[in-house]
C-alpha cells in the first residue's frame, strides 16, 4: 500500500464536520476555492500518531454522490479523483450524527462502496445520549466493514483514537465489499444497519423539538427573530463605532507619521493621500464586518439560521427568493460586503447571484453621510404630521427605494438573466446546539482575512490609480491641481453626461473619488468648495451652507436618488469580483446600477422641475 | 382531528399527525428538488409529520418531520405528495 498523503472529511450537512475538522487540524487552515467554482476548500494538517503530518481536506457536506447542488459536485468530484488539480484522497474519514444514524448512514454506505479505505467516525454521541439513544460502535463497524470510532468533536474525544484508525486504514483494503446499489436498496441496509446497532432508544429529541414549538411558533417566531435582529444591528451600528473611529484615528497617525518622516514629494503624497487613506478608508468597515459575522457564524452554528430562513420563505419567494436570501439581504443594511459574502450559505447558484446583484440596493451605513449633508442642506426642518419631520420623511423615502427597487430587481433578474427551475427551499433544520468559542473564533478569522487580502488588493490598486487620476498631470502656476488632472478632464466630459440629469460640474468631479466609496462624496465636495476641512461636524455644517447657496432643490434631490443606486464602492465591487469568480457579474453590477442611478436622478430632477420645486 | 384520506396530500396533514407518503409526482417537481427530497428519505413508503408551518399567507413553507431529522419545504412540494394513514 503507498504512504498515506491526503485525507477527506465526507458527510451529510450538519454532521459536525467543520467542528471535528477544527478539532483536528487546529487553527491552522488553508482556505481557497476550487477553480472555476465558489465553492471553499479547506484543508489542514493532521498529525498521525507516527508524527507524519498529512493533508486533511474539509469537503462540502452532501447527501449523496448523486449531486443536486455546485457544493455536492465537488465533493463527488474530489472523492471521485475527477477533479482537475486536485488529487484524489488516498482514504476517507465519513462523518456520521450518531443521533440521526440512519439518514447518514445511506450516504456512508454509497461513500464505502466505493472501496476506498475508509474510516467512519460516529460523531456527536454525547448529544445522541442526550436523547436517549446508546449505539453499539462495534456492532456498526462489524456490518459496514470498516473501523468505526466514536467521537465528540466539541470535547476533543476520540480524536487520537481516529487518527490511529486513518493511519492503518491506509495500510489495508477495507474488509468487507458491498456491492453497489441503488438508493432505495441502500435506504434499507442503512435501516436495518441501524435497527441492529441502536441498543437503546427512549425519548425523542425532546429539546429540539420544544424550543422549535417557541422558535418556529407562528407569532412568537417572528418576533423574537426580529427582537433577535434588531440587538445584532444595535451591536453592529453601535459596537462597530469606537473601533472603526479607533481604526480612523490610527490610519491618520500612520499618515501624519509617514508625513513627518518623508521629505515632501510626490512619492509622499501617493503613500499617505493615496495609499494609506484610501486602504484606509476601506479597512474601517473591518469592525462592522467581524461584528456581524459574529453574529452570523453563531446563528448558524447553534442551528438557528436554518429556522431565520424557514419564517422568512414566504416574503422572499414573492420575489422569486428563498428564505436563505433574507440574513445576507439585511446584513446589507449596515454594508453590502459582509451581506455578500454571507450569501455563501445559498445552495442554489442562481437564487446565490440574484441576491448578491440586488444587495447593494440595500441603503448601506455608508449613505448615511451623504443623505445627512444634502437633506439638512435643502430640505426644510418642518413637521409634515405630528412628530414625523420632513427631513425624517425624505430619509425613510430613500431606504424605502432601495427595498423596493431591490425587491422589483430581484424579480426582474429572477425571469431574465437568473432565470431557471423554481429553485424552491428544501432545507435540513438541524439540531440545535451550544456554538463554541473556538469555532467562531476560527471563522471569524478566516473572514476578516479573506475580506484583508482577497478585496485588499484590488483595492489597493483602484487606490493608486484613482490618486494617478487626479494628480497627473501636474498643474502649472495659477492653476488648480484638481481641473489641470485627468479626472478634471473627467469631470469636464461627465459634466456633459450628467448635466440633463441637473448635476454640476461640482458634483461629476466629486462622483469620480467617490468610487472608493460613497462617503468620499462629502469629503472631496467640500474640498472642492474650498471649506476649511477640519473636524468632520464642522466640515458638513460649512458644506451644507455651500450646498444650499449653490444646488437648487431638483438637483440636490437627484444627487440623492442618484445614491440610492450609483455603485460606488470598490469594495463591494472586489468582493462581488470574488464571490463570483470573475468580472463577469461585478461588471454586470456596475452597469445596471449606474444605468439606474441615472433614469432615477434623470426622473426626480425633471419631475421636481415640473413641480416647481 | 382526524385526516380523511381519501386524495389527501401532505400539505393539508394536520399538524402533529403521522401518515406515509403513498406516492410522489415527480413530474411536478425539479429534477433536482426531486433528488434533493429523495436524497433526505421523503420518497413513497416513509413515515412522515408536519412539525410547523409557516407564518404568512397560505402556511407556507412546512417543516416536515422525518425519521429523527426536520425538514423544511414548500407547499408546492407537498402538494406532490399523497399520503395515507400511517
Amino acid at each position: 500500500m503507498s504512504q498515506l498523503r491526503k485525507v477527506a472529511l465526507v458527510g451529510n450537512p450538519n454532521a459536525g464536520k467543520s467542528a471535528l475538522f477544527n478539532a483536528l487540524t487546529g487553527a491552522r487552515q488553508k482556505i481557497a476555492n476550487y477553480p472555476g467554482v465558489t465553492v471553499e476548500r479547506k484543508a489542514g494538517r493532521l498529525l498521525l500518531p507516527s508524527g507524519q503530518p498529512i493533508e486533511l481536506v474539509d469537503l462540502p457536506g452532501s447527501y449523496g454522490l448523486d449531486s443536486t447542488s455546485p457544493d455536492e459536485e465537488v465533493t463527488r468530484k474530489v472523492i471521485m479523483g475527477e477533479f482537475p488539480g486536485e488529487q484524489a484522497p488516498d482514504a476517507l474519514i465519513v462523518v456520521l450524527d450518531a443521533s440521526n444514524l440512519e439518514q447518514h448512514l445511506v450516504f456512508a454506505l454509497e461513500v464505502i462502496e466505493l472501496g476506498k479505505p475508509t474510516v467512519v467516525a460516529l460523531n456527536m454521541v454525547d448529544l445522541a445520549e442526550r436523547d436517549g439513544l446508546v449505539i453499539d460502535p462495534a456492532a456498526l463497524a462489524s456490518e459496514l466493514g470498516v473501523p468505526v470510532i466514536s467521537t465528540v468533536a466539541v470535547r476533543r474525544r476520540g480524536l487520537s483514537e481516529l487518527a490511529e484508525a486513518i493511519a492503518q486504514a491506509g495500510a489495508r483494503e477495507p474488509e468487507k465489499r458491498h456491492p453497489h446499489g441503488f438508493l432505495p436498496e441502500r435506504r434499507l441496509t442503512a435501516h436495518a444497519i441501524a435497527d441492529g446497532a441502536i441498543l437503546s432508544e427512549t425519548a425523542r429529541h425532546r429539546l429540539h423539538a420544544k424550543l422549535d414549538r417557541v422558535l418556529l411558533h407562528p407569532w412568537i417566531g417572528p418576533l423574537i427573530l426580529f427582537a433577535l435582529l434588531f440587538v445584532v444591528f444595535q451591536a453592529v451600528f453601535a459596537g462597530a463605532a469606537p473601533f472603526a473611529d479607533g481604526l480612523d484615528a490610527g490610519v491618520a497617525a500612520l499618515g501624519d507619521l509617514v508625513r513627518g518622516a518623508l521629505p515632501p514629494s510626490l512619492i509622499r503624497d501617493l503613500l499617505t493621500d493615496g495609499i494609506i487613506s484610501g486602504v484606509g478608508s476601506v479597512v474601517v468597515f473591518l469592525p462592522q464586518i467581524i461584528i456581524l459575522f459574529f453574529f452570523i457564524l453563531a446563528m448558524e452554528a447553534s442551528g438557528y439560521m436554518a429556522r431565520a430562513a424557514f419564517l422568512m420563505d414566504r416574503m422572499m419567494a414573492s420575489v422569486g427568493l428563498s428564505g436563505r436570501s433574507f440574513i445576507p439581504l439585511l446584513s446589507s443594511f449596515a454594508c453590502a460586503i459582509p451581506g455578500i459574502m454571507a450569501t455563501r450559505s445559498i445552495a442554489d447558484p442562481k437564487d446565490r447571484l440574484t441576491t448578491i446583484l440586488v444587495a447593494p440596493l440595500m441603503t448601506c451605513s455608508a449613505r448615511l453621510p451623504v443623505y445627512a449633508v444634502v437633506i439638512a442642506a435643502v430640505i426644510p426642518q418642518r413637521a409634515v404630521l405630528g412628530p414625523v419631520g420632513l427631513q425624517g420623511l425624505v430619509l425613510f423615502a430613500l431606504y424605502a427605494l432601495g427595498v423596493v427597487s431591490a425587491m422589483v430587481v430581484a424579480l426582474v433578474l429572477r425571469s431574465t438573466v437568473t432565470k431557471g427551475a423554481a429553485s424552491g427551499f428544501i432545507m435540513e433544520l438541524p439540531k440545535y446546539q451550544m456554538p463554541r468559542l473556538k469555532d467562531l473564533m476560527i471563522g471569524l478569522w478566516q473572514r476578516a482575512w479573506i475580506f484583508l487580502r482577497r478585496a485588499g488588493t484590488i483595492i489597493f490598486m483602484v487606490t493608486v490609480v484613482l490618486w494617478l487620476l487626479l494628480n497627473f498631470p501636474r498643474a502649472g502656476q495659477g492653476e488648480s491641481q484638481v481641473d489641470a488632472s485627468f479626472a478634471g478632464k473627467i469631470a469636464n466630459g461627465l459634466a456633459v453626461v450628467v448635466e440633463p440629469i441637473g448635476f454640476n460640474r461640482d458634483i461629476a468631479l466629486s462622483l469620480i473619488p467617490a468610487m472608493a466609496a460613497r462617503e468620499v462624496a462629502v469629503s472631496s465636495l467640500a474640498t472642492t468648495y474650498a471649506v476649511d476641512a477640519g473636524d468632520d461636524d464642522s466640515t458638513q455644517a460649512a458644506l451644507g451652507e455651500q450646498i444650499a447657496a449653490r444646488w437648487t432643490l431638483p438637483t440636490a434631490l437627484a444627487f440623492l436618488a442618484w445614491f440610492v443606486f450609483a455603485p460606488q464602492c470598490m469594495s463591494t465591487i472586489a468582493v462581488t469580483r470574488r464571490e463570483t469568480n470573475g468580472w463577469k457579474w461585478p461588471v454586470f453590477m456596475l452597469l445596471y446600477l449606474f444605468g439606474l442611478a441615472y433614469i432615477f436622478a434623470g426622473i426626480t430632477y425633471w419631475s421636481a422641475l415640473a413641480l416647481g420645486l | 382531528m382526524q385526516a380523511h384520506w381519501t386524495n389527501m396530500t401532505l400539505d393539508l396533514l394536520p399538524v402533529g399527525q403521522t401518515a406515509r407518503i403513498a406516492a410522489v409526482d415527480w413530474s411536478v417537481l425539479a429534477p433536482d428538488e426531486g433528488k434533493r427530497l429523495r436524497a433526505l428519505g421523503i420518497d413513497s413508503g416513509a413515515k412522515v409529520s408536519v412539525a410547523h408551518r409557516g407564518v404568512f399567507a397560505g402556511a407556507d413553507p412546512l417543516a416536515i418531520t422525518v425519521g429523527r431529522m426536520t425538514v423544511a419545504l414548500r407547499r408546492v412540494h407537498a402538494c406532490a405528495m399523497t399520503v395515507e394513514a400511517a
